[in-house]
């Protein structure tokens, strides 16, 4: 899973898409998750670095976590899987 | 080396909820690298802002509605010429071009010079031949019809689906949802702008524009594509962010190949949900939001300048993504006398 290229996340957590000109805010831990989704991450380490840092169950964050997933995919923010695999 | 100075003259300096863009064109020539200016305003009203605007416009004159005819504009501009010595013309309302176009060999016997699509571009493009323009192009475009009696509407329904839009030869769209609508629009529309009327196919979607410069051969000099943040209650966006969409470029560099279009010019763009173009208008002339495009490092007008002095011109390669314009609206203090000035002797 990978953000698209060129798409733009602000330290404040404005994230910004050229290609269609949208802007999104982010919340703090939002902006987290972007950032690991950006190192690469696989879903079971992010899951498994915010299930550290913050008192949370694991179901969830799970839940939370996919949801949060879903809406970039619907706003067509991430790479689908032939743009990755290609 | 000591830049040369050009007296070069712009229309459309008006600024109402529907502003024109002269003084966008100004800001632009005057911040030109490849030379200097001095703006001569034409204006056809004398409460144009872009005329009391002394810091951009060094002269106005008023010029005649091309109602008047071609040879009374041709009058207006000969005297004005012989006055302020004009190199270029940069014409910005559709309802001129016609004359404009008309005009160019004349003017350009007299040393003046435009960069303007040719009349067979001119009409080709127009909203009545948008259908034919979509075929032959291979450019997709809402489906379209051509009203000249509003007898017709009445068959509308088996040949669109509500909304529907109702727009005017030159300016105005309305967005009817039934029958009733339809004919009041007609009637609201084509008082103030004549017939046809042109019946537009209603696209779901967010809409874009983008502004460029053809050179008459098929390439494409400069291309910025903008989307609306901000949309006043008369479609025209207040606020807009430049964006890389690939698919707009693509468009944009095929409509200018396969028409060679000649001069500035803005698409209206409508994209779906499914990610598809359809284009709604060409508008054959720089568009309001210009300066957005020098914001983002390509001074069309100063390019449009100088392909119309004959210069060679270097396609603008890149642009700056993400970079916003924001409008306002000002309100200047004038004195009557020059209110007085421009009303009484056409001139201030």
């Amino acid at each position: 899973m990978k953000l698209r290229k060129n798409v733009a996340v602000s330290e404040a957590g404005l994230l910004f898409n050229p290609v269609n000109g949208e802007s999104y805010s982010l919340n703090p831990i939002g902006v987290e998750i972007l950032n690991l989704i950006r190192e690469d991450k696989s879903p079971e380490q992010i899951i498994k670095v915010i299930l550290e840092k913050y008192s949370t169950d694991k179901a969830t964050f799970e839940k939370d976590y996919f949801d949060f997933i879903g809406i970039l995919e619907h706003h067509n923010l991430l790479e689908s899987h032939e743009e990755t695999n290609a | 080396m000591k830049k040369r100075t050009l007296n070069i003259a712009v229309t459309g300096l008006n600024a109402i909820d529907s502003p024109g863009p002269g003084v966008s064109v100004i800001r632009a020539l005057h911040e030109a690298a490849s030379f200097n200016v001095n703006i001569i305003g034409l204006s056809y009203e004398s409460l144009e802002p872009g005329i009391y605007m002394h810091d951009l416009v060094a002269r106005t004159y008023s010029i005649p509605y091309p109602a008047a005819g071609i040879d009374t504009l041709l009058a207006r501009l000969e005297y004005i010429h012989e006055k302020e010595k004009i190199d270029v013309i940069i014409p910005n309302f559709d309802a001129e071009l016609y004359p404009f176009i008309k005009l160019e060999p004349k003017l350009k016997a007299m040393g003046i010079h435009m960069f303007l699509p040719t009349l067979h571009q001119f009409e080709e493009r127009h909203k009545v031949n948008l259908n034919d323009f979509g075929r032959k192009y291979g450019i997709s475009v809402p489906h379209s019809k051509v009203l000249y009696d509003l007898n017709t509407v009445h068959s509308l329904p088996s040949e669109f689906s509500f909304p529907m839009i109702v727009k005017g030869k030159f300016y105005d769209a309305s967005i009817a949802y039934s029958i009733e609508q339809v004919k009041s629009y007609f009637n609201k529309i084509s008082a103030k702008w004549g017939l046809p009327i042109i019946i537009q196919e209603f696209v779901h979607g967010t809409e874009f524009n983008v502004t460029g410069l053809g050179d008459g051969k098929g390439n494409t000099i400069a291309a910025v594509p903008m989307r609306k943040q901000y949309i006043t209650d008369k479609g025209k966006a207040w606020g807009g962010i430049s964006i890389a969409d690939e698919k707009m470029l693509d468009m944009t560099r095929k409509f200018l190949k396969n028409t060679k279009w000649r001069g500035g010019f803005e698409l209206e763009l409508m994209k779906n949900k499914d990610g598809e173009l359809y284009l709604l208008e060409i508008n054959p002339r720089l568009p309001a939001w210009i300066y957005l495009a020098v914001g983002v490092g390509q001074n069309i007008p100063e390019a449009l300048v100088n392909l119309a002095l004959g210069e060679k011109v270097k396609p603008f390669s890149t642009y700056s993504v993400g970079k916003m314009f924001v409008r306002y609206s000002w309100d200047m203090i004038v004195d009557r006398e020059e209110f007085e000035q421009i009303s009484i002797y056409g001139e201030l």
